[in-house]
């Protein structure tokens, strides 16, 4: 049982991802009708606004300690953050222990740049374009932010950690009756699938109680008509793209101490992310998010040793396996319109 | 009936006419066509075949560094670094029999096909007549493999496993690292002394050829001490989050967790690992413990705190001479040359590269020629020091380098952001030497070099 449990926290962790980034593929689906395998790639650009700043609250100058001397009997070089000159060294390392929930606030101006920059620059003049071309142009997209993003950075995972103080594991299973060490948790994925769900929250009801979010899903039912109202739905719609961005961008930001940023991240999670849509229902935003938990949970199931020892590799499969069965056997996906994918 | 007669003068004329016809397809095929890619003009072009990019980009771009610096001290540009050191004095820094040494690269991406691809196309495309590198145990044999057939010489880089030496082995690839046997040879007696010999392990394993045979190695070697092994769980080399692997190790009867990881997917596994807190765990009455049997300087850089205390082996260090002095001669040549030119030191990855670069123009220089036939006789047997290992044997039987293997162990208190790897004991080279035909290694025949066209 604590096994069990402890595969469905793990399976939550994984689905939070999926589920936000589906989240705001099935946003963009659903407002603009474009199919946008770059949002993988605003993933990605989220983990490295972590890895930005913390790089620039790491700026130091140098100084050279005649008294020590580094590997190669040489006098040694003594970088010095200048955060820690300013506040003081014990303020100033605090600060950049704590860049990657700082990376939040960094992050939202960036995402909303790029989200704006995308759908402006490039993506609307596909709108009346075929899926294909539509696909086309954003996986073209996706590779060249992917390449542009490996040129700075380099290609290996740069190591972000989370503060030291939320680093370290919670005895779940304590807190559930069973005994100490049996369901242990690590923090940070704790805090990932609360921040999770408190984002996917936020955004729900940003479309359900505001009325620019009533305006929004109006849009999404019937564009043309609301349009006939004297409605800019299109610049709404800009804004829903650039806030799609924002929400894959802190889903990358969150998600760089789990697994150490790499240029090649965003592609990683985008595929499967696009099968959660697709099991989701696409268009369906709460399809999305159950669909990304679901599939989260099931491929933390299929990588236990009793599972893959009775079938090898299922673990790497058991996502498509899912989608396939979906497909034939509901193509509109779990929470799907009738008339998408049918 | 015609009588056949001939004179002196005729005789001589004849001799000479068809002495000169049967050494004519030899005077014209002999520099062109005796060999791929001879090296024809005032250059010899080398190919270095690395992963640029992948799980062991961060082992390419090392390695790549140090066959640049190779390269340098063979045409006599630098300090020469471990050309001082050598005890062969066959290199004089000009180049490889006189010829001004280039190179290529490619980038194998830690994949099978890209990296056959890559060394096809510096064998046809680029003329080279050696390639090295490797830093992955897959597409190192794939790469030996397409040398053989192509007949050029594989140098192989950073490739741990044991069939590059074993089932796979070819005549003309080469192999300085040392192998899964060997770490799980020295590494046991070390894990025994310090954890006990009634222990519970589980294996989480890189799903191809280096995982397989390091997980056979070290699982024999510590179940030879008394270890128990309660489960092996494959993981593909593409992952990136572990967490579903690593769970399961909470509701298991194992005290020690193995990761037969390497490079990146280390660094990701052993920090999900400490993420659930395995370090802190007791279990069965004992401390839990992690071990890392494939270790390096820059995993530890990459993993930080967490890899403090766990113990691992390793080809070479940069700190052996220091601690262990004259006999392990040459690092501190290659720490200085490598350390002025690239403000770090050097890890395995770059020193087994660098030396199988000299290796190579060693034996071409002392065999005359740069025919891959003439290189095997040559490095084939050949006993060497100074190149920062201690005395070293190239083994002809199986083409694998014999020496002295570290056991290392994370600092627990490191001095400075270079000071991450803990030297624990090097072990001697008797007690990681094994027979060729080793269950381990059997099935393999070296056959015969190819010298191509």
């Amino acid at each position: 049982m604590d096994a069990i449990i402890l595969q469905i926290l793990n399976g939550l962790d994984k689905g939070s991802a999926y589920a936000l980034i589906a989240l705001g593929l099935t946003l963009i689906f659903g407002t603009l009708g474009v199919v946008n395998f770059a949002h993988g790639a605003l993933f990605m650009l989220g983990a490295f606004c972590a890895v930005t700043l913390s790089r620039l609250l790491a700026i130091s100058h140098e100084t050279v300690d005649p008294t020590r001397t580094d590997f190669l009997g040489n006098p040694l070089k003594v970088q010095t953050p200048y955060v820690e000159e300013w506040f003081g060294p014990e303020i100033g390392q605090t600060i950049i222990e704590w860049s990657v929930p700082l990376g939040i606030l960094f992050a939202i101006p960036i995402m909303i740049a790029a989200g704006l920059a995308m759908e402006r620059g490039l993506i609307r003049y596909f709108y009346k374009r075929p899926h294909a071309d539509q696909i086309l142009v954003t996986f073209g997209l996706a590779i060249v932010l992917q390449e542009i993003v490996k040129y700075f950075f380099g290609a290996n995972p740069i190591p972000t950690p989370a503060p030291p103080a939320l680093v370290g594991s919670l005895d779940f299973g304590v807190l559930i009756g069973f005994d100490a060490g049996q369901i242990i948790y690590p923090y940070w994925r704790l805090i990932y699938f609360i921040f999770a769900a408190i984002l996917i929250g936020g955004v729900f009801a940003f479309l359900q109680f505001t009325t620019f979010g009533m305006v929004v899903r109006a849009g999404m039912a019937d564009r043309e008509t609301v349009g006939l109202l004297g409605i800019n739905i299109d610049k709404r719609f800009t804004i829903m793209f650039a806030i799609a961005a924002v929400v894959a961008g802190l889903a990358g930001v969150m998600y760089a101490p789990i697994n150490s940023p790499n240029y090649h991240m965003g592609m990683d999670f985008l595929v499967l992310s696009f099968v959660v849509v697709v099991v989701g229902g696409m268009g369906s935003l709460g399809g999305a998010v159950l669909a990304g938990f679901v599939l989260g949970i099931l491929e933390s199931f299929a990588s236990m040793p009793q599972v893959t020892s009775v079938i090898p590799g299922i673990n790497q499969i058991v996502i498509y396996l899912v989608a396939i069965i979906i497909l034939l056997t509901r193509p509109r996906g779990l929470l799907g319109r009738k008339g998408v994918m049918e | 009936m015609s009588k056949f007669t001939i004179d002196r003068r005729g005789l001589i004329k004849s001799t000479a006419a068809i002495g000169a016809g049967l050494a004519m397809p030899h005077v014209f095929t002999r520099n062109a066509n005796a060999f791929t890619n001879e090296p024809t003009g005032s250059t010899v072009t080398l190919g270095f075949n690395v992963p640029q990019s992948g799980p062991y980009a961060d082992e390419g771009l090392e390695q790549l560094r140090a066959y640049q610096l190779a390269v340098e001290h063979l045409n006599g540009e630098g300090d020469g670094g471990m050309l001082n050191t050598f005890s062969s004095k066959a290199l004089s820094g000009n180049g490889i029999l006189g010829k001004k040494v280039q190179y290529v690269t490619g980038d194998t991406q830690t994949k099978t096909d890209a990296a056959r691809a890559s060394a096809r196309s510096m064998i046809e495309k680029d003329g080279v007549v050696m390639i090295t590198g490797g830093s992955s145990s897959g597409p190192a044999v794939a790469v030996q493999a397409l040398c053989q057939e192509a007949g050029v010489i594989f140098m192989a880089g950073l490739t741990h496993a044991n069939d590059t030496t074993g089932k796979d082995r070819k005549a003309n690839g080469f192999r300085h690292f040392f192998n899964s046997y060997m770490s799980g040879a020295a590494l046991a007696p070390v894990l025994k002394n310090a954890y006990g010999a009634d222990r519970n392990a589980y294996y989480i394993t890189a799903d191809y050829n280096w995982g397989y045979t390091t997980e056979q190695a070290i699982r024999e070697a510590t179940e030879a001490v008394g270890w128990n092994t309660v489960e092996t769980v494959l993981t593909p080399l593409t992952a990136t989050d572990f967490s579903s692997y690593i769970a399961p190790v909470l509701n298991s009867d194992a005290d020690v967790l193995v990761l037969v990881h390497y490079g990146g997917n280390m660094v990701n596994s052993l920090t999900n690992a400490v993420q659930f807190g395995l370090r802190e765990r007791q279990k069965n009455g004992k401390q839990f413990e992690i071990v890392v049997p494939l270790y390096s300087e820059l995993m530890a850089k990459g993993a930080g705190a967490n890899m403090k205390g766990i113990f691992g082996s390793q080809n070479w260090d940069w700190k052996l001479e220091n601690v262990f002095g004259e006999k392990y001669s040459g690092t501190n040549a290659f720490v200085r040359s490598y350390g002025e030119k690239y403000g770090v030191p050097p890890g395995q990855a770059a020193h087994t590269g660098y030396v199988q670069a000299l290796l190579y123009a060693d034996a071409v220089e002392r065999a005359g020629s740069f025919n891959p036939c003439a290189v095997v006789e040559a490095l084939e047997d050949f006993e060497f020091d100074g190149l920062g290992n201690g005395p070293t044997l190239y083994r002809g039987a199986d083409h694998q380098c014999f020496k002295d293997v570290v056991v290392v162990k994370g600092k627990e208190n490191p001095e400075n952001e270079f000071d991450l790897v803990e030297i624990v004991e090097m072990t001697p080279t008797e007690q990681v030497t094994y027979d060729p035909d080793h269950p381990q290694f059997a099935g393999g025949e070296l056959g015969s070099c190819n010298a191509g066209a």
